[in-house]
């Protein structure tokens, strides 16, 4: 800034230029204030010493963290959703990661439908899906439960593996495999050695996608669980009566393993490259 | 596995008629070519010359359409890249990123089955000067480093032929020039035949033993830099080492180990082991350097006029316009004998017969000019 | 394992596609996710279409349906839910730009004002989903609610009437809306704008284009790609949502969800439920359909 030739700008003419050159981080913050509000709210009242209604704020308490199984029902619905998303995310993530090096590393008649086939699942809305699926179970006198949902998952989880897995595997170097091929690599380690580890980020990364969708649908296991519960089927539920705190300590702990698990990720991943 | 493939008796390297077609498209065209064990060899041309698809071949990257390759006695056309000791040292030098720099060299030694890689791996970092990076992942080090890593990964598997795809092409000039001197003294410790591929007719000269011009997919001309450049047999090899002034003449005679030709009214003389045609009408070549910008002997043209005049520090260079309007290069040493000439002054040009060639006059007197950096 | 073999015997193709080859391995490598995907996704939506034909048969039992073809289930679907079949694709909608207008700043900003913080926001742009949507949204609820802080805050004020509520209105099913696909928006618009060289943005400056006009004539249209990803991503689970209105709205906010949802389960009316599934999954893949088209970017797939 040339300050002597333009005479010193007043206090407030100052300021408003701050303003305007800073605007656009403003109004960052506030969009990232407002993404944090019931996150931070959640977890707030994870203290609250509520007993019957966690609606109103009624005192600090540790209790909750100390005995998240407190309430009825919140761990047995936990443990069906931790098992329901290993499972899932183990089918989704080998089958999905199968079609990815398929459709990127072959030239084969009805590629394009396969295309298609992965994308359509992602632009139906979720309640179709469920629908349907249940319309299927209920054609077959199938009973929905704990495996229609492993089911069903699985199903809506595929596509999003194939995508990433897919981004991963096109941005290798073709020339990676070549070297390794022309140092005396044959195909089995090739694959073993360069192929696999240098795309494993991609599916790890779709693995931890797979699973946090799993934990987190609403909609599909609803209409597929029959009586079976899931951590979100039991917070729907238990909503109208208003949800125990235990509920909010899980989703905080669930808020902070994540967040540590992407953070660990990036750190690893940024020494690897080094 | 490979390695109970490794023959220890090598021998020259040899394409016999290969073709490569993509479609419509022919990539290299009927190629016949002999390399001698432990020479080092570059292929020169112009970027889609072929010459890529060529080495990609011999690494078994590519399969020919017809023809076949082999080495020594050992037919090597259909064999899987990893069954053939020929190793490559990749264009942009392709390091396995998630593996160390020892674990990058060692590879090829895994993969055969050596138990004990260690000796071997430090002796290939010796060779590069880089045992200090042992530990280091490729992201860590410099162009130059990761060049010389990817030549100590290839080398260490002491494979019979070595091919370099354009290795030195992503690295500053003054780099370059260090590593061409750099992979001329591996490749006398070594020993084997290094096969180079490159655009660069100047790095190509420093380097290789016997340079291949290659243009379409087919050899133009095979020889030493010397050969190629002093006594060229096209009109593209003329233009695409170094710069050369062709002037369209006709035959008058050949008698004595003489050939007269003339231009416009001005008569010159090639020694008749200089002209590559039995045409009437040549091509005659003389470079720059050759010409002198006075004097008025038997090669001579009066009434030229100096259209452009640059310094370049060693030299000075001169654009010189003849009477019938043709744009001839001229150099000029900076030394003693400088003459100051300025746009618009009035000279004459001269050379010696024994500087001139002749060539085809059939051919595009500017073939392969302007080619050479379009990577 | 067997997908790279006969790398070598490629005939076709250039320099990077020696890896490419017509043989058996791909047909098994996608069969088993493509059975998968057929059996559960495909097999269910013919499934469900033929539910929506069928009738229940005079004086059965409930849940108990015969195929007559009947297809004129669609229409006293649609006619019957109208109201809350328009109302879903309005609420979604205006979830949807809003989305778009809160993200793109926030978008843009992580792009090319963020530096070395960009990989932590983006992180944070992530980790509000950590927490389980369900919880989330009943966190919206009771943060609106009539005993909620900003309530009892706006109610000290003079102008406000007693009786002004948030939760079970039109307004906080789209602000529900709106705040859960928030992440879905941003994601695909910082992809797009991270990808644009900045240089271009300068060579714009250079070419006399204010900061406005390179705003409108460079980066918006270079972002084009990721607006698009983003509102769809938006739209299509926000017009089929029914948890947001369920939870933050009232009976006069219901979206189309919200019936599917009651037609099975609570009024068990299979068909109606299915003919309205079937419906929704049309009117939106024909919109998609137009959409992509009239945008012109067709690499979304």
């Amino acid at each position: 800034m040339s300050t002597q030739v333009i005479p010193k700008p007043s206090l407030s003419h100052r300021s408003s230029r701050w303003f305007s050159r800073n605007l656009i981080r403003i109004y960052a913050a506030l969009a990232f204030i407002y993404l944090f509000i019931p996150v931070a709210y959640t977890f707030a009242f994870s203290f609250n010493d509520s007993g019957k209604s966690n609606l109103v704020w009624q005192g600090f308490t540790l209790d909750n963290w100390k005995n998240p199984c407190g309430a009825p029902q919140v761990c047995q619905s936990v443990a069906n959703s931790l098992q329901i998303g290993f499972i899932s995310t183990l089918v989704a993530t080998v089958l999905g990661t199968m079609i990815a090096f398929a459709i990127s590393r072959h030239d084969f008649k009805g590629r394009r439908t396969t295309n298609l086939l992965i994308f359509l699942p992602m632009a139906t809305p979720e309640v179709v899906l469920g629908a349907s699926l249940l319309a299927m179970f209920l054609n077959l006198r199938v009973n929905p439960g704990f495996w229609t949902i492993v089911i069903a998952h699985v199903m809506f989880c595929i596509s999003f593996v194939v995508v990433t897995v897919k981004a991963r595997v096109a941005s290798l170097d073709p020339r990676l495999e070549q070297v390794a091929m022309d140092l005396y690599a044959n195909e089995r380690d090739t694959f073993r050695y360069v192929t696999l580890p240098l795309v494993m980020p991609g599916i790890a990364g779709a693995a931890l996608l797979a699973f946090s969708l799993s934990f987190d649908d609403f909609i599909i296991t609803n209409f597929n669980s029959g009586i079976e519960s899931t951590f979100p089927k039991f917070v729907y539920v238990s909503a109208a009566r208003g949800i125990p705190a235990q509920a909010n300590v899980i989703g905080s702990a669930m808020f902070f393993i994540a967040l540590i698990i992407v953070i660990v990720g990036q750190v690893v991943s940024r020494q690897r490259k080094k | 596995m490979a390695n109970s493939k490794v023959l220890q008796d090598t021998g020259d390297l040899v394409l016999n008629r290969i073709s490569k077609r993509y479609g419509d498209f022919c990539a290299v065209d009927d190629l016949t070519l002999t390399i001698p064990d432990g020479s080092f060899f570059a292929l020169l041309g112009p970027s889609g010359c072929g010459k890529t698809t060529t080495l990609r071949m011999i690494a078994g990257l590519e399969e020919p359409s017809a023809g076949t390759i082999s080495i020594g006695d050992t037919d090597i056309t259909t064999q899987k890249p990893y069954r053939r000791n020929v190793n490559t040292v990749f264009q942009n030098y392709a390091l396995f990123p998630h593996l160390s720099i020892f674990e990058n060299i060692a590879f090829g030694l895994r993969r055969r089955g050596i138990k004990d890689v260690k000796s071997e791996v430090e002796k290939a970092l010796d060779l590069v000067e880089l045992a200090h990076l042992a530990e280091r992942k490729p992201g860590q080090l410099s162009g130059g480093q990761q060049q010389r890593i990817a030549v100590a990964r290839a080398i260490v598997n002491r494979p019979e032929v070595l091919l370099l795809d354009e290795p030195l092409g992503a690295l500053d000039l003054k780099l370059r020039r260090q590593m061409q001197i750099e992979l001329k003294r591996i490749q006398m410790e070594v020993g084997i035949t290094f096969i180079h591929v490159t655009h660069d007719q100047e790095e190509a000269m420093t380097m290789a033993d016997t340079i291949a011009v290659m243009n379409q997919g087919k050899i133009e001309q095979m020889g030493s830099a010397t050969e190629l450049y002093e006594a060229p047999k096209t009109a593209f090899v003329a233009n695409f080492l170094g710069q050369c002034n062709l002037i369209k003449v006709r035959v008058q005679s050949r008698s004595g180990g003489k050939v007269v030709v003339s231009a416009k009214g001005h008569t010159f003389e090639i020694p008749e082991s200089r002209v590559s045609s039995s045409n009437d009408s040549l091509l005659l070549g003389v470079r720059p350097e050759k010409l002198r910008l006075d004097g008025s002997g038997v090669n001579s043209i009066k009434e030229c006029l100096v259209t452009d005049r640059s310094f370049v520090g060693t030299s000075t260079q001169y654009l010189v316009r003849t009477p019938w309007d043709l744009e001839l290069v001229v150099f000029e040493q900076n030394d003693e004998g400088l003459h100051d000439l300025r746009l618009g002054d009035k000279v004459s040009l001269e050379w010696d017969s024994e500087h001139t060639f002749g060539l085809d006059g059939a051919q595009d007197v500017n073939a392969g000019a302007d080619l050479d950096d379009d990577e | 394992m067997a997908f790279l073999q006969g790398t070598t015997k490629s005939q076709s193709g250039a320099k990077g596609d020696s890896l490419k080859k017509r043989s058996l391995t791909p047909y098994l490598l996608i069969a088993p996710g493509l059975i998968w995907l057929i059996t559960f996704f495909v097999i269910p939506i013919f499934s469900l279409g033929s539910t929506s034909t069928m009738v229940r048969p005079q004086g059965a039992q409930i849940g108990t349906y015969v195929q007559e073809l009947r297809f004129a289930n669609y229409v006293d679907a649609f006619l019957a839910n109208q109201e809350q079949y328009v109302r879903s694709f309005l609420y979604a909608g205006i979830a949807t730009i809003l989305a778009l207008a809160i993200s793109y700043p926030l978008a843009y900003m992580i792009a090319f004002r963020a530096g070395k913080y960009r990989n932590i926001l983006l992180v944070l742009v992530v980790a509000p989903f950590f927490t389980s949507f369900l919880l989330r949204t009943v966190a919206w609820s009771q943060i609106l609610g009539d005993e909620g802080p900003v309530l009892s805050t706006l109610r000290f004020l003079p102008f406000i009437d007693e009786s002004l509520r948030l939760t079970a209105t039109p307004f906080a099913v789209v602000s529900g809306l709106t705040y859960n696909f928030l992440p879905f928006m941003t994601l695909p618009l910082y992809a797009s704008l991270e990808r644009i060289d900045p240089r271009t943005l300068e060579a714009s400056g250079d070419l006399y284009a204010n900061g406005f006009i390179t705003f409108r004539k460079v980066t918006v249209p270079l972002s084009m790609p990721g607006v698009v990803a983003g509102t769809l991503l938006t739209f299509i689970p926000a017009a089929g949502d029914y948890v947001n209105a369920a939870l933050l709205g009232n009976p006069s906010t219901k979206m189309i969800g919200n019936v599917i949802e009651s037609r099975f389960f609570a009024v068990v009316d299979y068909p109606t439920a299915a003919a309205l599934s079937f419906t929704l999954m049309a009117t939106i893949l024909i919109l998609v359909t137009l959409y992509i088209r009239k945008s012109g970017t067709d690499e979304l797939v």
